[in-house]
Order: C-alpha cells, then sequence, then structure tokens
C-alpha cells in the first residue's frame, strides 16, 4: 500500500528518465468551443511546472486531464507511464491514489471535521484506526495545523482550508502533487505560507508539480527559493543546499487561446521582449 | 480621436448564428435524448453498485436516518388527515344512501392500493428528492465530488448507492406508516363524524383487504423509491451554473420526481390488476 512511508523519507525515483507527466497534442472542446487546441508539455520528476494564463485559458482543465478527472477530445496524456486519457474509470479510481490534488478552494468535506477530511483516503483504504491517528496529526503538523483536528471547515479561513487541503493531498505521500491557484484570493502572508508549504513539499519529499497560477510572483518564489530541510527555513537558491535540493526545477509555460504560448525557464521569461508576457510580469 | 473598445466592437462584423424554431426544437430534442441517456447511465451504474462491493453501510444508515426517520413526523401527520377526510368525502355519499358502513371499505382500499403509496411517495419526493439534489449539487459546484474522484473513490459508489438504498428500505415502511395512519385517521373521523363504531370500521377496513390489495400497495413504493433517489442525485450531480444551478436542480428533481411517480403510478396500477387477474 503506497503511503506508510514516514514523512521524513524521500519519495521513490523511477527507474528511468522519461517524463513524470506529459501532455501531447492534447485537444479538449464543449459545446462553447475548444479550450485546449493541442497542448504539448512534459513534466520531468522532481520538476515543477508553472502554468500560467488568463482566466479560461484551461490552466485548471489541464490539471484536470493529468488527474485523469477530464477525457481529452484528442491527444494522449502520459502520468508514471501510464495512458489516463484512455484509461476506464475503475482503473483511473486506483491510479489517482498516486496524485495529490489542491483544489483552489480546498474543496474540503463541509460535513466532515478537518481530521476526517485528512484521513478520508486511509479511512477509504480501511487502514487501522491506530495507525490513522499519529499520521493524520503528523501532516496537519506539516501544515502547522495540528490544533485544528477536530473543527469543521467552516471553522477555518481560506489560508487555513488550503493548508488541510494540502495536508488531505499529502496523507499518503504521492510522487505527484497537482495545484490548482493554490494561493488566489489570499493575502500575501497567507500566500508566502502556502508557498513555503508547496516548496518544503518539494524539497523535502521531492514531489513532481504541476502548479496553475495567475501569479508569477508565485512561480518566480518556487524558481528563486528552496527549503533548507537542514535549517528548517526557506533560503535563496545561489545559497549552499544539498544535491538533492538543487536539482528541483521549475520550469513555465504560458497558455494562450487554447494552446503553449510560452515554455521555458524563469531567466527567459524574465527577459521577455513579448508584449503579451510582459503583462505577466507588470 | 482614439477608437473606445465600443466603437470598436461595433465596427467588428458581428455574424451571429440565426435562430430558428425549428433549430431550438431540434436542440432541446437533442438535449433530452441526452438527459434520458445519462440519467439511465446513471440508473445503470447504480444497479452494479448496489450488487458489487465495496458498500458503505455507515452511509446507508446515515441516508435511512435522514430519508426514513426524517420523514417519519409529515408522513404520520400527513397520513393521519388523509384518512380522516377520505372519511368525511366519502362518507357523506354513503350516508345518502344509508352504507356508511361501506366507509371503512372504501378507506382501507383506497390507501392500500393507491394513496398509501403515491402519496408517501410524493411527500418523501417533496422533502428527500429536492434534499438530495441540493446536497449534492452543492458538492459539486464546491468540487467536493471532483475531489472525491481525485482520491480514488467512486462517487455513485459513495454518494448515489447509499441513498438509492436508504431510500428503498425505508419507502415501505414509510407507506406501511401511512396506511396506518390514514386508517386511524378515518376510524376517528367515522366515530365523530358517522357515529360508526370503531370496532366496525376496522373490521371492515381489514376484511376488505385481500393480498393483491397488499402486494400492489407495497410494490409499487420500491418503483417510487427507485425514481425519487436517483432523480434526484442525477439532478445534483449535473448541476450546471454555480449556486443558481443548485436551486434549479431542486426544482426540476421535484418537479420531475413527481411526474414521474404519478406516470409509473399509472402503469403499475394496470400491470397490477392484470397480474391480480391472473394470479390471485
Amino acid at each position: 500500500m503506497a503511503g506508510t512511508r514516514p514523512m521524513n523519507s524521500p519519495i521513490r525515483s523511477s527507474p528511468d528518465s522519461s517524463p513524470t507527466i506529459k501532455f501531447e497534442s492534447v485537444r479538449l472542446g464543449f459545446d462553447e468551443g475548444d479550450v485546449l487546441r493541442g497542448v504539448s508539455f512534459q513534466v520531468q520528476e522532481r520538476e515543477t511546472l508553472v502554468l500560467l494564463g488568463e482566466t479560461g485559458t484551461g490552466k485548471t482543465l489541464s490539471l484536470k486531464l493529468a488527474a485523469g478527472l477530464l477525457k481529452p477530445s484528442e491527444g494522449n496524456i502520459q502520468v508514471l507511464g501510464r495512458d489516463v486519457s484512455s484509461m476506464a474509470e475503475g482503473d483511473l479510481l486506483a491510479f489517482r491514489r498516486q496524485i495529490g490534488f489542491v483544489f483552489q478552494e480546498g474543496a474540503l468535506f463541509d460535513s466532515m471535521t478537518v481530521g476526517d477530511n485528512v484521513a478520508y483516503r486511509l479511512l477509504e483504504d480501511k487502514v487501522k484506526d491506530e495507525e490513522i491517528e499519529p499520521r493524520v496529526l503528523e501532516v496537519l503538523r506539516f501544515v502547522e495545523l495540528e490544533h485544528t483536528v477536530d473543527q469543521f471547515p467552516s471553522e477555518l479561513s481560506g489560508g487555513m482550508r488550503r493548508r488541510v487541503s494540502i495536508a488531505r493531498a499529502l496523507i499518503n505521500q504521492p510522487p505527484i502533487v497537482l495545484y490548482d491557484s493554490p494561493t488566489a484570493g489570499l493575502d500575501p502572508v497567507t500566500s508566502q505560507t502556502i508557498i513555503t508549504l508547496i516548496l518544503r513539499l518539494r524539497d523535502v519529499f521531492g514531489v513532481t508539480a504541476l502548479l496553475a497560477t495567475q501569479r508569477l510572483q508565485d512561480g518566480f518564489a518556487l524558481a528563486n527559493f528552496r527549503f533548507d530541510p537542514a535549517t528548517k527555513r526557506v533560503v535563496h537558491s545561489s545559497s549552499n543546499g544539498s544535491a538533492r535540493t538543487r536539482m528541483a526545477a521549475t520550469r513555465f509555460l504560458v497558455l494562450r487561446e487554447g494552446g503553449v504560448y510560452f515554455e521555458g525557464g524563469q531567466e527567459e521569461l524574465a527577459d521577455t521582449k513579448d508584449d503579451y508576457l510582459k503583462r505577466f510580469l507588470v | 480621436m482614439a477608437d473606445t473598445p465600443l466603437q470598436i466592437a461595433g465596427r467588428e462584423d458581428k455574424t451571429e448564428p440565426r435562430v430558428t424554431v425549428a433549430g431550438v426544437l431540434v436542440n432541446a430534442a437533442k438535449g433530452a435524448v441526452a438527459d434520458v441517456q445519462d440519467y439511465a447511465k446513471l440508473c445503470g451504474r447504480t444497479l452494479v453498485t448496489l450488487v458489487t462491493p465495496p458498500f458503505y453501510l455507515q452511509d446507508v444508515l446515515q441516508q435511512m436516518d435522514s430519508i426514513g426517520a426524517g420523514s417519519l413526523p409529515i408522513i404520520l401527520l400527513s397520513g393521519f388527515f388523509i384518512g380522516a377526510v377520505m372519511v368525511l368525502q366519502t362518507g357523506s355519499q354513503f350516508t345518502r344512501f344509508g352504507q356508511s358502513s361501506l366507509t371503512g371499505d372504501v378507506v382501507a382500499i383506497a390507501l392500500v392500493r393507491e394513496l398509501g403509496p403515491s402519496l408517501t411517495g410524493l411527500l418523501v419526493t417533496g422533502r428527500c428528492a429536492t434534499g438530495i439534489a441540493s446536497e449534492l449539487g452543492s458538492m459539486l459546484v464546491t468540487e467536493q465530488v471532483d475531489a472525491m474522484r481525485a482520491m480514488g473513490t467512486d462517487p455513485v459508489r459513495k454518494l448515489v448507492a447509499p441513498r438509492v438504498i436508504a431510500t428503498l428500505l425505508t419507502l415501505p415502511l414509510l407507506t406501511a406508516m401511512t396506511d396506518f395512519m390514514g386508517l386511524l385517521g378515518g376510524c376517528v373521523a367515522s366515530v365523530f363524524s358517522l357515529r360508526l363504531s370503531a370496532i366496525e370500521f376496522w373490521r371492515r377496513a381489514i376484511d376488505a383487504l385481500d393480498f393483491a390489495d397488499l402486494m400492489q400497495g407495497f410494490t409499487k413504493p420500491f418503483f417510487f423509491a427507485f425514481i425519487l433517489a436517483t432523480i434526484g442525485c442525477y439532478k445534483g450531480l449535473t448541476v450546471r451554473g454555480g449556486t443558481q444551478g443548485v436551486g434549479r436542480a431542486t426544482t426540476q428533481a421535484a418537479v420531475l420526481s413527481s411526474v414521474l411517480i404519478i406516470v409509473a403510478d399509472a402503469f403499475l396500477t394496470k400491470v397490477a390488476l392484470f397480474l391480480a387477474d391472473k394470479l390471485f
């Protein structure tokens, strides 16, 4: 069973160098028209790909496609070497346990306590009660919300709900985490807390991440900073760090009018002369 | 002078597709067929989950408490007064012919065969199909259903099946309670209004019923339960348009379930009468 690994051990690495997530000419259309028109990109293991774009450009849909929650009209999507675009829903349900999904508004089950929300996957897997409680408290401690275990989501602030959502996605330590606008609508301080959590997940556990956002500063924070497990602090990427934390890469992908408008690193994006991309830099 | 956005928009070549009556009708028909297809798929998947593990027993018990025990007060109260009204309406006619003692027969047959199942179905629809639609609809628009799928849980198995099982188990019991309370209300009304003896009323009511009546009266609730639970779930899980859509889905669930229950009742009655002739 996935999820018995202690939280301070790194996530397993795949034996080959094939991309963890791969979109090939993915098209997705609705009655109103196509939202994605032949989108292709790859995310390597332990890499973070920041999906940027205006509202309605298909960022959230790309995440849902990666998780198999939606089927593409055309194209192919490979996740952890499996073709999620052609998998049956029954197979996908089991496969999705290897993917953590942090929804924009948290999507916590409002009739359950924070503890039950976080424990949901373990309860579904019929894990023993005596094993569930310490694991729930461990992940809640990771997001610094141990004291909320008996509270209901409606009693929490927006930022706290996002952190609980991250804890819920973490409970069985998935190798991939998909973040849907994790800082949208939050104040700068709370946003920073969320970004720090994402950095910790990336640099301590080595998760591969796809992060959809409208805020370029979130992406730049992921590219410029890292979490140092030794000092347990966020430091600038240029400072000394272990080999594992230094290799964590952050790339950017800008979606526009259903296609990939830009794909590259932070320097390329920051130095761009393109008028459209400059609008994100302002 | 610089162009304003409005001026530019006004100069754009707007060739909107022509809206024709035939086009609207064709689209509506296509939508209706797609709805029926999706509903049939949901029913099919639900039936599969009813007989294949894993089962969510705790959720079934919770729903039985909500749908069954929660509906009991309105069922008891409504049943009592429906029986009383029937006696008052029919009793006055029977009294004209000096046959007021037949009131018990009429109330028993009408309640057990027809009014008990259909009124219980409609009352539970008003309370529960709408509740199911709004609850699942709210879960859908707040992405809780997607979160469930993302965590490897089948929403049909977790959300739909327990509600359908709970309704299937509780509606026949609620119907029995409606029948009993209706007869009790009829008895009270006949004693105080028609001056019949309670023993005479109950004796005639029980004698009037045979096995075919009970079969008819307790088969219908299973069909009504399936209709109201699956329509509530279907409308909830196909909400579009945010919170406004949830309100719309709730209304549609109540209306559609009620209409389908009444339509199904007509066909079930015909089939039940046919079978009663052949078998009993």
